[in-house]
């Protein structure tokens, strides 16, 4: 039957909402009542029907209204996709798992033939037809990365593995909590990771890069993260840090439950296979309080966690401003009933 | 997490000898479809069900990585080695099913590099034919120098002359020709990568004279397979699964480890990857360390070991496996 897919706005007027089977299919991050890092990377296999992870690449009724707001963004900042001269190979390996994937999951919206190199395209929901010989790059409207990420939820970094580290050489990235692609382009793992407290003295980083340059073609790998952002705002980036930075200051004990989102990253991994490359799709989903809260154990759990949480981390993830009167509307929905095991809902 | 990578089901489509020490085999797969893509350098582990024997041994990939019907190897008959390349040239024929795994690049190109200066010895220039053909097709500039003993024993020299004619460059040991490695990595262009397959005499040497004319580390990458050498029996306690195993003169660490139901993760076994390294929990002996992965100061200290291609001489081992 396919997807309807919402007419919705991650601006302005804020009109983003989820349906009720979507804050169902939601990817809670907290699989216990406290929160802290750990390199919690697993397998990205296929999940249950119904969930995020019923294909390795995700579709929803966002989409359409997605990509509407990265062409926005694209209009008003061309250096948020950047790939270095050497990433043209991955960018064409990128076109193919996508349109694989999105072919695969969702026959209804997009259809990919192949007929040796000349490649056919279709993207119903975006109306997009297009025939192109795969590897020559004069054959698209835009290179093959921006092509296909242009019509792709999450953001995307593509990385090069070299000297035993990954570097971060090309990337769509308009979705970000709070970080620049063009500040980061260039930098190794542990560059880009500098910033973030705590996790290098636990030698986070260093076990995570020894997985991931592993990483195998076939066997993709996935973690989540997660922050806070008020107001439904895809592109939280530095770059716009005076459009979305003051908005933290406007949460009320009166319009939390509006205000207050959730913000998830189902973060992947992908060994490319021409290029030896890897691919690490950042695909974020948004909920805010008023639709969290429909399912109690979230609400529990989300209070614990929240109120229990480390200030350095708290600070980092930007929540400082208005954690506590989040958590004081949250501690009414908590009656200190035990949560049960697992991210679900009950 | 998950040991070794996903596996295909493949058949031997054709086995052609390419002189006398060395055999191609062609593999397609058996549902048809077509082999997963691959990037030039890369190999494959084969499985090779040899009665109640496993070995596992990694093969660069040859073909071009343009064409994924098929996937082809070459192996050289090794008489003294653990019998895996005896297998594959006495029992390996055409239509035997077998079982190989997704291809793993551990020597890939940097494909920043403005210009590509390989150096191939012997066998090592299996990874080097996918490479160039990779590199060809997209208009790379490459160059490749390739040393063999004899000119019958230059395994595929006559296609590459043929493909890249003056850009491939032959020396013969027979006739006294020796890379003049001094002039040559002096008289690179800026922004060159060197890359250099063979035996380890000759990588070690190119890799000592590109430091001693101070090439970047970075720019010198290397394949550096160590096949696991034969040895004297020895055993072994698995501490974690509580396991007392013998690694037989003609087996590995890692296939005895393997022989007793214990499956450690393992990428490339030949001591690059870094995958199977194992803790020492208790040694009573001395150690064998033949990999290209732990620090000579990790292998001093008798806390580790890469059982894919490291042995164990003396009278206890106890290892967390």
């Amino acid at each position: 039957m396919g997807i309807t897919f919402r007419k919705e706005t991650f601006r302005d007027d804020f009109t983003f909402k989820n349906s009720p089977e979507h804050i169902r299919r939601f990817p809670f991050p907290f699989h216990e009542d406290s929160y802290m890092y750990a390199v919690n990377i697993e397998p990205h296999v296929l999940g249950p029907k119904g969930s995020v992870l019923e294909n390795l690449i995700d579709v929803d009724e966002h989409y359409v209204a997605e990509m509407q707001d990265r062409a926005l963004v694209l209009a008003e900042d061309p250096l948020r996709c950047q790939s270095l001269p050497h990433m043209t190979l991955a960018g064409w390996d990128l076109l193919e798992l996508l349109m694989e994937q999105q072919a695969l999951g969702y026959p209804e919206h997009f259809t990919l033939t192949r007929n040796g190199d000349r490649w056919r395209w279709t993207n119903r929901p975006l109306g997009i037809d297009d025939t192109f010989t795969f590897g020559d790059v004069s054959t698209l409207p835009y290179g093959p990365m921006e092509y296909i990420t242009r019509q792709s939820q999450g953001d995307f970094c593509i990385l090069d593995q070299r000297d035993g580290n990954l570097w971060m050489d090309a990337g769509m990235v308009t979705t970000q909590a709070d970080w620049s692609l063009d500040f980061d382009i260039g930098m190794n793992f542990f560059e880009w990771h500098a910033p973030v407290p705590l996790a290098h003295e636990k030698g986070i980083f260093v076990r995570a890069l020894k997985f991931l340059t592993n990483i195998q073609q076939g066997k993709p790998a996935r973690r989540l993260n997660w922050t806070m952002t008020i107001n439904p705002r895809l592109d939280t980036s530095p770059e716009n840090y005076h459009k979305w930075g003051p908005d933290r200051a406007t949460v009320t004990p009166e319009n939390v439950g509006d205000k207050v989102h959730l913000r998830v990253e189902l973060q992947s991994f992908w060994r490319l296979p021409r290029s030896n490359g890897i691919v690490f799709p950042i695909r974020c989903y948004l909920i805010k309080m008023d639709e969290l809260v429909t399912q109690p154990k979230w609400a529990r759990r989300l209070h614990r966690v929240i109120r229990d949480l480390p200030e350095e981390l708290a600070n980092y993830k930007g929540l400082t401003r208005y954690r506590a009167t989040l958590v004081e509307w949250l501690s009414k929905l908590d009656d200190g009933s035990p949560t049960s095991a697992g991210f679900g809902p009950d | 997490m998950s040991t070794g990578t996903t596996k295909l089901d493949v058949v031997v489509s054709d086995v052609v000898p390419a002189n006398e020490l060395v055999t191609r085999f062609h593999f397609r797969r058996r549902d048809g479809q077509l082999l997963p893509t691959f990037s030039g350098g890369a190999h494959v582990v084969v499985e090779m069900r040899d009665g109640e024997r496993t070995r596992l041994n990694p093969y660069s990939l040859m073909g071009s990585p343009l064409d994924t019907r098929e996937y082809t190897i070459s192996v050289r008959r090794d008489d003294v080695g653990r019998g895996g390349s005896l297998f594959m040239h006495s029992n390996v024929r055409p239509g035997m099913e077998m079982v190989i795994s997704y291809p793993v690049n551990l020597f890939s190109l940097d494909l920043r590099a403005r210009k590509h200066l390989m150096l191939a010895g012997g066998i090592g220039i299996t990874p080097f034919m996918a490479q160039t053909a990779q590199l060809a097709a997209q208009g790379g500039n490459f160059e490749l120098h390739y040393t063999c003993r004899t000119a019958s024993l230059g395994t595929y020299a006559d296609v590459l002359r043929e493909r890249y004619d003056r850009r491939v460059r032959l020396y013969h040991d027979d006739r006294d020709e020796r890379i003049e490695l001094d002039r040559l990595l002096s008289s690179q262009p800026l922004g060159t990568h060197l890359y250099v397959c063979g035996p380890s005499g000759m990588i070690g040497w190119v890799c000592d004279r590109a430091a001693a004319l101070g090439w970047p580390t970075e720019t010198v990458h290397f394949e550096h397979f160590a096949a696991p050498q034969p040895g004297a029996p020895f055993d072994v306690t698995l501490a974690v699964s509580g396991k007392m195993i013998r690694v037989d003169e003609q087996q590995s660490l890692l296939e005895a480890i393997e022989a007793a139901g214990v499956d450690p993760p393992y990428l490339c076994r030949g001591g690059v990857c870094g995958q199977c390294e194992t803790n020492v929990v208790a040694h009573d002996g001395k150690f064998i360390h033949n990999d290209h992965w732990l620090s000579e100061e990790e292998h001093r200290s008798c806390k580790k070991i890469m059982p894919c291609v490291s042995r164990f001489e003396g009278r206890s081992l106890v290892l967390e496996r």
